[in-house]
């Protein structure tokens, strides 16, 4: 009875420790930008995310997104397959190698890009006489956020091909079946949970890195300003509309991806 | 089914190493074709990795699989034509049972109709006919290794290849399903490999037993070739109960209860007499080495001996017992794991009469 009770209370108090912290650096602030988004007004907020140069960051931030997170998509698969399933060597380089970044600082990562593609970097002279421009121009953008957000689909599918064990491929291949086949009818089945989940993960990284992306970008605005950008351009030059709004679209679009996967989750069970 | 007395598997100099690790040493075996063999040995002892070579999910370091007199050895997986049921069942969990038994026919690209016709079949013939719609995960443990069976059974495979197949399953569905096997083996005919560590398992449905210890073949022959002529010490102790008395391994019924002492006897002292309806274990210890023995009579045998608990007697191994030398071979791999289901090692601990 006492020990119930007592368990009852420890529980209860987790769980409102847990809340608690989460209402106070999770819900609130965003929900105070939220409702401070619309202080003016729908129409504020509307006109404030249909400038020429709201539109051209939130232009920029998707294709980046659509760029980058197919690609590390597939690179990630790729690499969580190699760590799993074969016996390469330099494996353990490898699984060093995709943890850089998230060991290193954002800005630093900015700053290699500059020095190796930049005017004065190892390529960049030569990348721009053949007449591409990487840095301050998208495809350095395209790099960082792709470097930024490397890691996540592989760490969540690595755990995941663990745990499933090679036991249905190998059946698989007993009953015929080639790797091409064993890959789409039986791993990638197997493991698209984690998949999708590092697909939401890589998505909400791509769309909200700030750090990389202000070093390469050179900050043009309706050029090279992703969404992030954009906001803290507008917070810097004190039109809180601005900045509010865009903020509330990048949640949007994030809490859309993870919609999105519970969605189909759902439909699934 | 043709009555041909072929070689379904033949297994020649096959030797298998990971790295200093010796997983198989220079393995010979004939399958006949259409036959049940079973692969009976400790855990450790190499059963597994001879199936998974058969099968090419292992590539041996050394020597030749044949399956139906075809050199295969270096052959894929994919392209041997064998059906392979594993030991956890290794269901595709996101298929539901009839998308599992079609899997290997929609690969290999069979016509839409005989495939459904095929697994329909299957389904019929492993008892599954209502679920096919379920996934595995609301299947039972029997059912999902019939379903296992079936999917295995579905490309008409050449052999069958099962790896534990019972061996994560209850005892009273194992012998339920060890005895559905053996029917369908008879309406099938597949020629037919089953790894276990089960001594009766194996004695109860393999025509063929294969015992093996340490990577290599120990003996292999029938159920009763194994019990009544064991080549050592090992075949000896791990199929059948066996007895160490006096420095020799002699089967229970083959020990031989004097109130007197005579040649090759030893002295006793009886621990426990137990009646089981029409046979009784008399249960001893040995004087001086105080080692535990025990004899299997049947009741017209116990009766005129007069015996009762406490009392001296006489022990030894009949003259016509079966018996080798006890070096100590069988403890060394009984202690490092439990002993096999239902085979008894060296008289260490009595129990019931086969």
């Amino acid at each position: 009875m006492t020990s119930n009770f007592k368990s009852n209370i420890s529980r209860w108090s987790l769980r409102y420790i847990a809340l608690g912290y989460l209402l106070m650096l999770l819900l609130l602030p965003i929900g105070v930008i939220l409702v401070r988004t619309f202080d003016e007004g729908v129409g504020a907020v509307i006109d404030a995310i249909t400038t020429p140069d709201a539109l051209a960051a939130l232009r920029l931030s998707l294709l980046t997104v659509i760029i980058a997170v197919p690609l590390n998509t597939v690179f990630g698969i790729a690499c969580a397959l190699i760590m799993v399933r074969s016996n390469m060597r330099g494996k353990s380089i490898i699984n060093a190698l995709i943890d850089v970044p998230f060991a290193v600082s954002p800005v630093v990562i900015g700053l290699a890009l500059v020095l190796v593609y930049g005017t004065q970097g190892w390529f960049g002279a030569d990348l721009a006489a053949i007449g591409i421009q990487v840095i301050f121009s998208t495809p350095g953008i395209v790099m960082a956020v792709i470097f930024v957000s490397l890691p996540f689909v592989a760490r969540e599918v690595i755990p995941v091909l663990q745990e499933v064990g090679d036991d249905q491929e190998k059946a698989a291949e007993t009953l015929g079946a080639s790797s091409w086949q064993i890959f789409w009818k039986i791993t990638l089945p197997a493991i698209r949970w984690g998949v999708s989940y590092g697909i939401v993960l890589t998505t909400a990284r791509a769309l909200g890195e700030f750090g990389a992306v202000t070093i390469v970008s050179g900050r043009i605005s309706g050029e090279t300003e992703t969404l992030p950008l954009f906001v803290q351009k507008e917070f810097e030059t004190f039109n809180s509309v601005g900045a509010y709004s865009a903020s509330m679209l990048l949640a949007l679009l994030a809490l859309a991806t993870l919609l999105a996967l519970n969605l189909m989750r759902r439909k699934e069970n | 089914m043709p009555e041909t007395q072929g070689h379904g598997i033949e297994v020649t100099g096959v030797s298998k190493d990971y790295g200093d690790f010796q997983a198989l040493t220079d393995v010979n075996l004939i399958v006949p074709d259409g036959s049940m063999t079973a692969l009976l040995g400790p855990s450790g002892s190499g059963k597994s990795t001879l199936l998974r070579t058969i099968a090419g999910l292992e590539v041996p370091s050394a020597g030749i699989v044949r399956i139906g007199g075809e050199d295969q050895t270096r052959k894929p997986v994919r392209a041997r034509n064998v059906g392979f049921v594993f030991q956890h069942y290794a269901a595709f969990k996101h298929m539901t049972v009839y998308e599992n038994i079609a899997f290997g026919p929609k690969v290999r690209k069979w016509p839409k109709e005989r495939v459904k016709q095929r697994v329909y079949e299957l389904l019929d013939l492993v008892q599954l006919s209502g679920l096919a719609r379920r996934y595995p995960s609301q299947l039972s443990g029997g059912q999902r290794q019939r379903m296992a069976l079936a999917r295995a059974l579905a490309v008409e495979p050449s052999v069958l290849l099962l790896d534990e197949p019972f061996g994560a399953l209850d005892a009273k569905v194992r012998k339920d399903l060890r005895t559905w096997l053996r029917r369908l083996h008879d309406e099938v005919h597949v020629t037919t490999i089953f790894v276990t560590h089960d001594q009766e398992e194996a004695m109860d449905i393999a025509e063929q037993i294969v015992v093996m210890n340490d990577g290599r073949i120990e003996q292999t022959g029938s159920a009763t070739d194994l019990y009544d002529s064991p080549e050592n010490e090992f075949v000896m102790g791990f199929v059948g109960e066996v007895n160490s008395l006096g420095g020799k391994l002699v089967r229970p019924h083959d020990v031989e209860i004097l109130n007197h002492e005579a040649e090759g006897t030893v002295e006793a002292e009886i621990d426990r007499i137990v009646k089981l309806g029409f046979a009784a274990r008399v249960e001893m210890l040995t004087v001086g080495e105080k080692g535990e023995v025990w004899a299997q009579l049947t009741r017209t045998e116990l009766e005129p001996l007069n015996l009762e608990s406490g009392q001296k007697v006489f022990v030894r191994p009949r003259p016509d017992a079966v018996v080798k030398e006890d070096t100590g071979v069988l403890e060394e791999i009984f202690k490092e794991e439990d002993p096999p289901a239902s085979g008894k090692p060296t008289g260490v601990t009595p129990g019931l009469p086969v």
